[in-house]
């Protein structure tokens, strides 16, 4: 393992390879001090950043974190780099990368055709030398649009996942959250429950259910229960409804087996869905949820560090052209990421990351009761992540998730980031919420609060 | 005020669900109340949290109900540390690992351990009103109780080197649930045949959300006593042993009626 030095006012700092210097170069969190591989002090940090600078980018591509012959996910960064789109960088170093971003020469078509040219471990290490500015200026110029039957990432648009869970999955219970949020303009991205079960039977029941509500309202969008890859597989072959097939993803081949997957399954269920032709407007069909600290928490981390193993797994679901990515930022908890000023710190890393490599990135702005956090944080990371230029976050009924138990972001709170940016949700949804009296015609404000399309079933259930 | 808020007249759906709908909204904000409300609501958690058992008061309260008992400390010395390192809290400080020594291995068939983990509320309200209910179910059966360890600072795995160093066949471990904005005072039952170091949660059963407001302690005594029975008499838990005694109601979903699709 090559050694990796960093010489300040005579005194040595010294890096065991590549994998120790993005360690001992990450921004502090909770979750590589728990692992024991974080810097041991500020200056160490500092220094690992500076000797990080001087690296050039081509040394990521023979030196692996993990070995290529033990894990499936290094075989498809290796084996998937695109050389002719690394052209463009081949000569910098990560510091002069860093420059080269952020300077006008990265516009959003040089970024679009670098993006295949990019190996995670580069984009993790440049956004260890990034400022929270960078890391949004930079993703801000990234621009990745998917489709199903809405089209998500559009400039000047900002989507929402409408999260309508309940602890039993009860048909009602979940319909009124539905009702909720599309009043309130949320679900553009997608209508996406997290179920109560895995049983393949209940499953079936929910997609049934939300695509016959998609059906008889007209409403432009696609639905998700986010269950096993391997469940949504049986679900299809049983002959459900099903739009999108989800599934939780890491960055190494251990943490992916200890979610149950690898990569043959998680293309049997993207073929799967693909077989279904059901989107209208293009044929994205996957949804994966990502987060810093899933590897270490399945003892799978090599001894990487936390965000460059994250930054692997949007290597692992842009092999699959996904519609939605999101990365659940403040859901693991504080042996992960401590505080409001590292959820947010590792929100920016991530949406850039994903950017970076090309994958049309949302997050799960949010926090459990445990983390040194609150709603202040949450509005602090919404507010950057929307003029990052984030594809889509969350809506929840007040933010709090009564299945799941922690807050995310709110119906309320997507209105607010739509307003203060100007945003817009999908054009084939705001065309509908338009239709349906639910947005007035300059395509922000509620027009009234009439349940309009609802009104009917509202009424018959009396007062 | 009131005409200021713009009222969702869809007040009737929150009959069917404990989710935050029809909230209104000010602007297109969340109203000023249901604002609060929640602020209210996450301020109990975080108390929840933050706050130390009282494990003086816990003991006393044991002993005058002739419970023998000890005090166990974590290795984890303070909330920010326990909240960062879970693998501190999940065993005992040398000083505590010491004082665990003393007691020898006297053979007694369950340990009960009780443990602040995540909500410190969940413990000092519900563990001695579920204990008056459980332990003459214990005796009943003949089943030797050792002394119950209050551990500070803990997590579920500490239970398995105190109930080693008890010598007990068995260890049931009652904790504080980590606090959702609704249920701050949720207390877990974790119970362990044969428990050793590396014991994995595989080999565990769980009973969760026991409090007032959630399972209640009949119910909780019902199926802990189930669990109690069986793993004696099979000599395992875990997966291996299901919850037989479980409701159905998570498969029922598909059952109810939808007032969208009527």
């Amino acid at each position: 393992m090559p050694m990796y030095t960093h010489t300040v006012d005579q005194k040595v700092y010294a890096f065991d390879g590549l994998r120790d210097l993005l360690a001992k170069a990450s921004p502090a969190r909770s979750g590589d001090y728990l692992a024991g591989i974080a810097a041991a002090d500020y200056e160490e940090r500092v220094a690992a950043q500076m000797a990080l600078a001087e690296v050039p980018l081509a040394r990521f591509l023979s030196e692996a974190l993990i070995p290529y012959e033990t894990d499936e996910v290094t075989r498809l960064i290796i084996d998937r780099h695109d050389r002719q789109a690394f052209q463009a960088v081949a000569h910098l170093t990560v510091g002069d990368f860093r420059n080269w971003l952020l300077s006008d020469l990265a516009t959003e078509e040089a970024l679009a055709r670098l993006a295949p040219g990019l190996t995670p471990e580069i984009a993790a290490a440049v956004s260890k030398i990034m400022r929270v500015q960078d890391l949004i200026l930079v993703a801000r110029k990234c621009r990745v649009v998917t489709a199903f039957r809405t089209t998500v990432g559009l400039p000047g648009r900002l989507s929402t996942r409408l999260q309508p869970n309940h602890p039993t999955d009860d048909p009602a219970g979940v319909s009124a959250s539905v009702v909720d949020g599309l009043m309130y303009g949320s679900g553009d991205a997608v209508i996406g429950i997290n179920p109560a079960t895995d049983n393949v039977g209940a499953v079936m029941t929910l997609i049934q259910m939300l695509d016959a509500i998609i059906q008889r309202y007209a409403i432009p969008t696609q639905s998700c229960v986010l269950t096993h890859v391997t469940t949504s597989i049986e679900a299809i072959n049983r002959g459900a409804p099903l739009d999108l097939v989800f599934q939780s993803v890491a960055g190494t081949e251990a943490a992916n087996r200890s979610f149950g997957i690898n990569l043959a399954v998680l293309r049997e269920g993207y073929e799967a869905a693909l077989s279904l032709r059901r989107g209208t407007v293009g044929n994205n069909v996957m949804y994966f949820e990502t987060g810093q600290g899933s590897a270490l928490s399945a003892n799978a981390h090599h001894g990487v560090d936390q965000q460059t193993c994250e930054a692997r797994a949007y290597a692992v679901a842009r092999e699959f052209s996904p519609f939605l990515v999101n990365t659940v930022v403040g859901f693991i908890g504080p042996e992960y990421l401590y505080d409001g000023k590292q959820i947010i710190r590792a929100g920016l890393e991530d949406h850039f990351c994903g950017k970076l490599l090309g994958v049309p990135m949302g997050c799960d702005v949010c926090y459990t009761n445990h983390a040194e956090a609150d709603q202040n944080d949450m509005d602090m990371l919404l507010t950057l992540l929307g003029v990052a230029g984030i594809n889509f976050v969350m809506g929840i009924p007040g933010s709090d998730d009564v299945m799941l138990n922690y807050q995310t972001t709110s119906f309320h709170d997507a209105l607010y980031v739509r307003k203060v940016l100007g945003a817009r949700p999908a054009p084939e949804f705001e065309a509908w919420l338009e239709r349906a009296g639910i947005f007035s015609g300059d395509g922000r404000l509620l027009a009234d609060t009439t349940p309009g399309p609802f009104l009917d079933s509202i009424r018959k259930l009396g007062a | 005020m009131s005409d200021i808020v713009t009222k969702n007249p869809w007040n009737t759906l929150t009959r069917f669900t404990q989710a935050r709908i029809a909230l209104g909204r000010a602007g297109t904000s969340l109203p000023t109340r249901p604002h609060l409300e929640f602020q209210f609501a996450h301020a109990r958690a975080r108390n929840a949290v933050h706050h130390p058992l009282d494990e003086g008061a816990l003991c006393a309260a044991l002993a005058a109900r002739g419970l023998p008992n000890f005090v166990v400390h974590s290795a984890a010395p303070d909330r920010a540390t326990y909240l960062q390192r879970p693998d501190l809290g999940r065993v005992p400080s040398e000083a505590s690992q010491a004082s665990l020594t003393t007691f020898g291995t006297a053979g007694f068939d369950v340990a009960i351990v009780v443990v602040d983990g995540l909500s410190a509320f969940a413990i000092e309200q519900n563990v001695l009103p579920f204990l008056d209910l459980l332990v003459p179910q214990l005796s009943a059966r003949d089943l030797g109780l050792a002394p119950v360890a209050v551990v500070r600072q803990g997590r579920v795995a500490i239970g398995d080197p105190i109930a080693r160093a008890l010598g007990a066949k068995l260890v049931i471990v009652l904790i504080g649930e980590r606090p959702g904005l609704s249920s701050p005072d949720s207390m877990g039952i974790y119970m362990t045949w044969s428990p050793v170091a590396g014991t994995t949660d595989a080999q565990r059963n769980c009973i969760s959300n026991v409090r007032r407001d959630g399972l209640s302690y009949d119910e909780a005594v019902y199926k802990l006593m189930y669990l109690v029975s069986e793993a004696f008499r099979r000599g395992l838990s875990g997966v291996m042993l299901k919850d037989e005694t479980a409701s159905q109601a998570l498969l029922a979903g598909g059952a109810g009626g939808n007032f969208l699709l009527e």
